[in-house]
């Protein structure tokens, strides 16, 4: 293993630093804590946004934390969901009196340590709601299971519950736009090269050259599928074919599309990927609204990518246009 | 055996000790079929229970449930801090405030606690977690003369019982078949803790 760092345990902590220090006019730490929020947190009388989640997906969701996307994020271990201690104090520091919506990613941990902070916030008079975001289709949506996961996706919902909440909007009027998100936006990944866990010290998983995992995560895991490596446009393919089956687009639509690098393949790399999604998206007479394209949800040096499609419907164009001030996010 | 805080304290440290050893162990289990992050979890969580111990003595059970449930909820993070915090946490009310347990309200606590993870979780058994070992190791032994022996095992083989198991709940749902054929890391890490509590009592008992 290979990395710029320290000591190992106190790697969350650095990045923290460092994010803060690089960006002091915009974000603060709560001190003590794995809490990034605004500077001007807590902003009165407007719904509060938080999410957070394992560390390792930078520049989620410290960097999406600014004025009309989140209040506060909670950064975790690597990969491992923060503690219902630590969301609890995001919650209080960004309650500006409107209440709080949490956004939560559908893993089994962080559902019940964010549902555990929410049930300290409520029994403190603080008005908490909570989305849980699952728009990877690589997983079956089934009720039987623990359900999909939430992966890129997410940030569609954090930047438009963001505007939402920045618009006045109330705490239950947010959480139904969140929630409108949620049910419209669908992603898929793969990847082409494992990471490794700074702790764990050896990569998730191995791959050959000429091997690809379709159907992967942002937690270094294996994908639901290895098979051959294919050219960008058979993946794109793949990727949209499955995102396709589940939202089922029609012709005219209107939507938002984001390609997200995993942590480790270039830019290059995800603008050819965005070429071959651009005519297949214009095959099937789709109107891309609004392309974004980087790394947003990152898996530490995961090379690969995620495709994810948001459906529009006039509030999420609004809000999706509206202004956001992040340190990795702005419109 | 009469369990004492003191008792109990020293299971708990020979649980640390034995998540410190099989702590590389539990974690490549989480690579195969979650996110590798089992074994430094739980690691940090047990070692965060030790300091505590070094700092405070506790007059009864209960209490020293009650404290080592905030230091695991507050420290292990992922699912397994929301599950084992909680299951202590639900331990401690049942102890309450009785200086000493037998095995049977030690066993009656532990049973609060397997309730807790059900509620929290929300997985039934068969579904490849730590609810494989808790459920049926906890219905098997009902506290009455307790053969530790019996205990240990069987823990262990729900333990590998898991193995064969396709995931429907936590990480490892996610792999969906190719979840087969490994151990469940919650389930390792549980079976540790059983055993762990019968060596106390054979060593104690
Ligand atoms: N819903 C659930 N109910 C009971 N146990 C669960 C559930 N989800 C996960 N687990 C247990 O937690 C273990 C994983 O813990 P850990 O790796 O520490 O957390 P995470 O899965 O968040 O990375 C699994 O092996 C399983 O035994
Ligand atoms: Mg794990």
């Amino acid at each position: 293993m290979k990395k710029l760092m320290n000591d190992v345990d106190q790697i969350v902590d650095e990045m923290l630093n460092g994010m803060v220090a690089a960006h002091p006019q915009a974000l603060k730490r709560v001190d003590g804590t794995t809490v990034v929020v605004r500077k001007d947190a807590p902003v009165n009388g407007k719904v509060g946004v938080v999410s957070g989640g394992g560390s390792g997906h930078e520049p989620a969701h410290g960097g999406f934390v600014g004025k009309g996307m989140l209040d506060g994020a909670i950064a975790g271990e690597v990969f491992t969901s923060p503690t219902p201690d630590q969301v609890f104090e995001a919650i209080k520091a960004v309650d500006g009196g409107a209440g709080v919506l949490l956004v939560i990613k559908n893993y089994t941990g962080d559902v019940m340590n964010f549902e555990m902070a929410g049930e300290m916030a409520e029994a403190e008079g603080i008005s908490v709601k909570q989305v849980v975001v699952n728009d990877d289709v690589a997983v079956e949506d089934s009720s039987f299971t623990s359900g999909r996961r939430g992966i890129a996706g997410t940030i569609f919902v954090h930047k438009i519950a963001g505007a939402a909440a920045e618009d006045g909007k109330s705490l239950d009027e947010v959480q139904q736009i969140a929630e409108g998100v949620i049910k419209n936006v669908k992603s898929m990944g793969m990847s082409l090269h494992p990471c490794t866990v700074p702790a764990a010290g050896k990569p998730g998983f191995e791959l050959d050259d000429n091997e690809m995992e379709i159907g992967t995560g942002i937690h270094g895991e294996p994908g639901t599928e290895r098979t051959a490596l294919k050219p960008a446009k058979e993946i794109a393919q793949i990727l949209f074919d499955k995102i396709h089956e589940d939202m089922k687009l029609e012709s005219g639509e209107e939507i938002a599309v984001m390609i997200n690098g995993l942590g480790a393949t270039p830019l290059m790399e995800l603008y050819v990927m965005n070429h071959t999604v651009a005519d297949i998206l214009k095959q099937h007479g789709l109107h891309v609204t609004e392309t974004i394209v980087g790394e947003y949800m990152t898996s530490l040096e995961m090379a690969g990518a995620s495709l994810s499609i948001l459906r529009l419907d006039e509030t999420r164009k609004k809000y999706l246009a509206a202004e956001a001030d992040t340190t990795a996010f702005k419109r | 055996m009469t369990w004492t805080a003191e008792d109990i304290q020293h299971w708990l440290k020979q649980f640390a000790d034995q998540i410190h050893e099989h702590k590389d162990e539990l974690t490549d289990l989480d690579q195969k079929i979650g996110d590798g992050d089992h074994g430094i979890n739980m690691a940090r969580g047990v070692k965060e229970m030790n300091k505590l111990f070094d700092e405070k003595t506790f007059a009864t059970p209960g209490e020293l449930f009650k404290a080592v449930a905030m230091v695991y909820i507050g420290k292990i993070g992922g699912a397994s801090g929301p599950l084992y915090g909680s299951a202590m946490m639900k331990m401690a009310s049942s102890a309450g405030t009785q200086e000493t347990l037998s095995d049977k309200e030690l066993i009656d606590a532990l049973k609060a606690g397997k309730t807790a993870i059900e509620q929290r979780g929300k997985a039934s058994v068969g579904e490849k977690t730590m609810v494989d070992v808790w459920v049926p190791l906890l219905q098997k032994f009902d506290g009455s003369d307790v053969d530790w022996n019996a205990f240990s095992d069987e823990a262990d083989e729900l333990k590998a019982k898991t193995k064969e198991m396709h995931a429907k709940k936590g990480r490892a749902a996610y792999l969906g078949a190719r979840s087969v054929g490994h151990i469940d890391p919650g389930s390792a890490s549980s079976a540790l803790f059983f055993q762990t509590l019968a060596a106390t009592a054979r060593e104690r008992g």
